[in-house]
């Protein structure tokens, strides 16, 4: 089937009842050991309830915690000449500023974006593995993957480790027959399709700035300014968003990387206009 | 020779052959004839209705099926293999809907069955299916297809074709009279279905099942009488035709 083989999805053993992406029902070593090479899936605990198992590691009730880095602004926005991507670049453990530089917009294909807020490990993992799905599409059927299914597969197949800590916020971004498309998608599996999202923890800021300046009838300067001064006012605000200003463009012809701008330069710059 | 090479599926014989799938392929051509026709705005299935026992109820036998809103299929061969087809292409359209948002393209579901077909032309313990397919309908695009598969699990596209019992001479029939001229005109796409089934089935309406799908329309089963007018209509033509050889050869 479609879903199935592209989830390796196991129907539920009603014995044990539980999901195991890739495993079989019964706990199997051969299996365990068959997962530590594979590629697309994950070797999970080989307990009756992986997600229960794992749950204090990621709240941080035991000893151990595994701390994520969900310090991020990201935001996209659909308009009447394609789609807009904007992200910051700062990646932070704790208070500690780990990175200024990282790129935050994973390039799956030369006519689909996404982007990464919340675990960086997890959102440029699966994004890749997204990528490989999303090309095998595209031999299989001569035609390219549309943004909806591309952006249902990743929904999917991070919906069967949920519960389990897995933690990523991302937005599949592209072009199909259907005109631009722009996908929210999150590790609960929530899949939602709208004009404007804006995620990590510098979301509220940026949605302030894009709310009061949007339209669907702006020009594509306009809408290149819109991006890079969203980004700037949640950076300016959210210790953990800095860095630069990453700003895509994706068209009917695919994407381009518009400009990569530092957010120093961008708050000269509106100082002085407003003098 | 062949004895030794038949038993199991996945034996292959000395010259190249997998006899099973070849048995599977004898299987289809004893059954009833289905013919299918694609048009410009329009696709024909037509099947051969095998005569029914008196006290059998008529409509418990059903040879054209819909997989889709805008996908049907007519077979020939084992019907029961036919009935386990069905639900597994029914399945995965709707299992394509689900993952893709969108429905599935024809090219791709008649992919879906060939390939199932093959495998199981390639595992122990198993035997083909001893069917053929004829499935038809329109894209998402609107444009229309018609497919072919059989047990070895290929898959191809034609204008027009037919499988089963007799299917060379309905062939050869529909190779004489498809234009593309003809492929425009809806009616003359139903009527060169029913000429073609009529070639190797015993004339009358009780022995042909007709089904027509046209671009964003559900299947429709023609009814009796529809079958009974267009019958008569081309036996009409048909005598016209030989009216007027008659008449061209006395005058010559």
């Amino acid at each position: 089937m479609a879903l199935e083989s592209v989830c390796n999805f196991q129907a539920p053993n009603p014995r044990i009842g539980l999901l195991r992406p890739g495993g079989k029902g019964d706990v199997d070593e051969s299996d365990v050991l068959n997962n530590l090479w594979s590629l697309d899936k994950f070797s999970i605990p080989a307990v009756t309830d992986p997600a229960e198992f794992l749950k204090p590691f990621t709240t941080g009730e035991g000893n151990v915690k595994i701390e994520f880095d969900h310090g991020t602004t990201t935001l996209a926005f659909k308009f009447q000449h394609g789609v807009i991507v904007a992200v910051d670049s700062r990646a932070t453990a704790g208070s500690y500023i780990a990175s200024q530089t990282v790129k935050k917009v994973i390039e799956i294909n030369p006519y689909l974006l996404g982007t990464m807020a919340g675990g960086a490990a997890d959102c440029s993992f699966w994004e890749r593995v997204l990528a490989e799905q999303c090309r095998i599409y595209e031999l299989r059927n001569k035609e390219r993957i549309s943004v909806a299914a591309a952006s249902k597969l990743l929904a999917n197949i991070v919906y069967n480790y949920k519960g389990m800590g897995l933690s990523m916020g991302t937005m599949i971004v592209g072009w199909d027959k259907r005109g631009p498309g722009l996908y929210y998608v999150d590790s609960d599996g929530t899949r939602l399709s709208n004009n404007m999202f804006s995620v990590g923890s510098g979301s509220t800021y940026a949605y302030g700035v894009l709310d009061s300046g949007y339209s669907w009838d702006m020009g594509v300067e306009e809408a290149y300014e819109l991006g890079k001064r969203a980004i700037y006012h949640a950076t300016h605000r959210d210790a953990y968003s800095g860095g630069v200003v990453n700003l895509y463009h994706m068209k009917e012809t695919g994407w381009i990387k518009v400009s990569q701008t530092d957010v120093m330069d961008l708050h000269y710059k509106y100082k002085e206009e407003k003098k | 020779m062949s004895s030794r090479y038949d038993r199991a599926i996945t034996v292959f014989s000395p010259d190249g052959h997998l006899f099973q799938v070849e048995y599977a392929q004898e299987a289809v051509k004893k059954g009833s004839t289905a013919v299918g026709v694609r048009g410009k705005d329009i696709v024909v299935l037509g099947v051969e209705k095998k005569a029914i026992a008196k006290l059998q109820d008529e409509r418990t036998v059903r040879k054209i099926c819909l997989l889709d809103d805008h996908v049907a299929m007519a077979f020939a061969g084992l019907t029961a293999d036919a009935r386990i087809l069905i639900n597994r292409a029914r399945v995965e359209c709707q299992s394509h809907r689900l993952t893709v948002e969108d429905p599935v393209t024809l090219e791709y579901i008649t992919r879906y069955i060939a390939t199932l077909k093959q495998r199981y032309t390639q595992s122990n313990g198993r035997r083909p299916f001893g069917i053929s397919c004829l499935i038809v309908g329109f894209d998402f695009d609107g444009t229309p297809h018609l497919y072919q598969t059989d047990p070895s699990g290929t898959h191809h596209e034609w204008k027009a074709n037919a499988t089963g019992r007799s299917a060379k001479t309905v062939r050869e029939y529909l190779e004489k009279h498809y234009t593309n001229e003809l492929a425009d005109s809806d009616t003359e796409c139903i009527k060169l279905a029913l000429k073609a089934l009529l070639e190797v089935v015993q004339s009358g309406s009780k022995n042909v099942e007709l089904a027509v799908m046209r671009r964003d329309e559900p299947l429709k089963m023609l009814s009796v009488e529809e079958i009974e007018k267009m019958m008569a209509e081309v036996e009409k033509e048909k005598e016209e035709e030989a009216e007027k050889k008659k008449k061209s050869k006395t005058s010559s």
